[in-house]
């Protein structure tokens, strides 16, 4: 599904992605953990197409997507949501996730006047799509609403409805449970999961190892920039060198 | 009475000159965010273009083409906005305070081509008998006002008409998106310069517009109408009427008007002649004093943008 080849980025002298491989597998739900400053967030960017990587490779559905625009990722099926949650904060929530549609024939400047039928047309199908995801996060009722008025659990949620819209196959999600209340925190964790019953993969980044251990198969481990370990979840959390990562040399 | 009647539509005529420029400042502003700072070099290049093709013959000046007025009106926005084109294509990556001092900087050099190029522009006198419309009822200024309120509010309707339907539309909507969050817009698959381009070519091309009508009812131009505090005026219009809200812009544009000329004229009768040119200023402080009062009181403008905008999402 998704597979990063040998990925680097430095700024400078600074090396914050050093020689990086993973693959996530179709239908999955991965985990990358860490420390703080270990990098993941950079790789999430460099994923997304927000950063270009000094070195190495990104192939998504056996497509290079190295050097290809951030805005050209969800047209092929890689959607994302942001650590601190980017919510259009004037727009309502509704045209939140109207702007996330894929190929609108009204976002062409002239199509508005020329063909204002299909326009329309499409307009509503996507209206109806939108209240849909919203009925099943839970924000239907907020529908009408400027984004700004939301918690920071309920725009994390907005962030994947978003991302919804455009039916993507693969969604990172970046620290999905930080700052988040614990009750919104399960329902974000079922919706994920039901999500991915609908068959769309995820790749989550998340300090919450309880978080971590409900949702994910398959965690990577990085510190300083670097691939540490990998594996299930309850076998990377007692691996020796992960623990040192965490807590520092001579805590295990 | 008669008199008044004149001058009540060459005020509104102007008014919505105004009105039109400050529809694409909202463009550029209100919807997309775009710290234009140069509304005045965009203003200009529409009325200079209409005035080069549309005037007659001239000794020692390009052209003079002679051409019908209305073809002025149509080449004044598509040399604007072909010209903004070309500058956004360069400039639009930059971030805000960058882009303001960049527009700035575009602005000012316009306006010293203007005065500069006389060979093109006329230099420091400027262009003359730019052909009116209507010209044939000059004789008659109630009559000749009013035929050229009916024909630029025709203008204004089109216009605001048209850019409402933009404004409300899926283009209309990502051009917020990408004023509220750059980033996330372009996760969400918006390519954000192109879209910045559009609006920033659309909103000059207004701008263009609004200086060819204006250049046309006054029949004369100048370069010292291009200069900064026309964009100053243009920005407090929008900011009063209500930044991101067509209505608004409008609005704001006929009060601005109104209270500059009010204050003009209030000027000119209370203050004693050898202070006039002095007391001029105060006319820009009164819009000042008039935005900082609004600003505190309705930070949103007196029409704000609507809280849904989209078509269809109405009711």
């Amino acid at each position: 599904m998704l597979e990063v080849r040998s990925v680097s980025k430095h700024f400078g002298g600074a090396h914050v992605v050093s020689d990086v491989s993973l693959k996530v597998g179709k239908g999955g739900i991965v985990g990358l953990i860490g420390p703080n400053g270990a990098g993941k967030t950079t790789l999430f960017n460099l994923i997304a197409g927000t950063l270009k990587p000094s070195q190495g490779a990104i192939h998504l559905e056996g497509a290079e997507i190295t050097r290809e625009g951030a805005h050209r990722r969800l047209a092929r099926g890689l959607g994302r949501t942001f650590q601190i949650p980017r919510p259009f904060a004037e727009m309502t929530l509704i045209e939140n996730m109207l702007a996330a549609a894929q190929a609108q024939t009204g976002e062409r400047l002239f199509a508005n006047w020329v063909m204002p039928g299909r326009v329309a047309g499409e307009e509503r199908a996507n209206a109806e799509k939108a209240m849909a995801h919203l009925e099943f996060l839970g924000l239907a009722r907020l529908a009408r609403e400027p984004a700004r008025v939301l918690s920071g659990g309920q725009r994390k949620l907005l962030e994947l409805g978003r991302v919804l819209m455009a039916d993507p196959r693969i969604i990172l999600l970046d620290e999905p449970g930080a700052g988040v209340n614990p009750a919104l925190l399960d329902a974000i964790i079922e919706r994920v999961l039901e999500i991915n019953r609908r068959g769309v993969t995820f790749l989550i980044i998340e300090h919450n190892m309880d978080l971590v251990a409900r949702l994910c198969g398959h965690v990577f481990v990085l510190a300083a920039g670097r691939l540490l370990s990998e594996g299930m979840p309850e076998d990377v959390v007692r691996d020796p060198m992960v623990i040192d990562a965490y807590l520092g040399t001579g805590a295990a | 009475m008669l008199d008044i009647l004149a001058y009540a539509a060459f005020f509104l005529v102007t008014a919505l000159t105004y009105g039109i420029i400050c529809l694409g400042l909202n463009v550029q502003w209100g919807q997309t965010g775009l710290f234009n700072v140069g509304v005045a070099g965009f203003v200009a290049i529409g009325a200079y273009t209409s005035a080069l093709l549309t005037t007659p013959d001239a000794a020692g000046r390009f052209g003079g083409f002679g051409l019908p007025v209305w073809l002025g009106w149509i080449a004044a926005p598509l040399v604007a906005g072909a010209a903004a084109a070309l500058i956004g294509a360069i400039t639009l990556r930059l971030r805000a305070d960058y882009l303001a001092i960049t527009t700035f900087g575009i602005a000012i050099a316009i306006q010293l081509v203007a005065l500069n190029a006389e060979t093109l522009t006329g230099g420091p006198f400027g262009i003359g008998f730019i052909p009116r419309a209507f010209a044939g009822l000059e004789d008659q200024p109630v009559i000749f006002n009013l035929a050229n309120l009916l024909l630029v509010g025709l203008v204004t309707a089109l216009l605001y008409y048209g850019l409402e339907r933009l404004t409300r539309s899926p283009w209309g909507r990502v051009l917020r998106a990408i004023r509220e969050d750059e980033t996330a817009a372009q996760s969400l698959g918006k390519n954000a310069n192109l879209f910045r381009i559009q609006a920033f070519a659309l909103g000059s091309a207004i701008m263009g517009l609004g200086g060819a009508i204006g250049a046309h009812f006054i029949g004369f131009i100048a370069p010292e109408n291009y200069v900064s505090a026309m964009t100053f005026q243009v920005w407090a219009m929008l900011i009063i009427g209500g930044s991101g809200n067509n209505k608004g812009a409008l609005l704001g544009a006929v009060l601005v008007w109104g209270l500059w000329s009010a204050s003009g004229a209030l000027l000119a009768a209370f203050v004693p002649a050898e202070y006039q040119a002095r007391a001029a200023a105060l006319q820009i402080v009164f819009i000042g004093v008039a935005l900082a009062a609004l600003l505190v009181f309705r930070p949103r403008g007196l029409l704000g943008e609507e809280k849904i905008v989209s078509r269809f999402l109405k009711d």
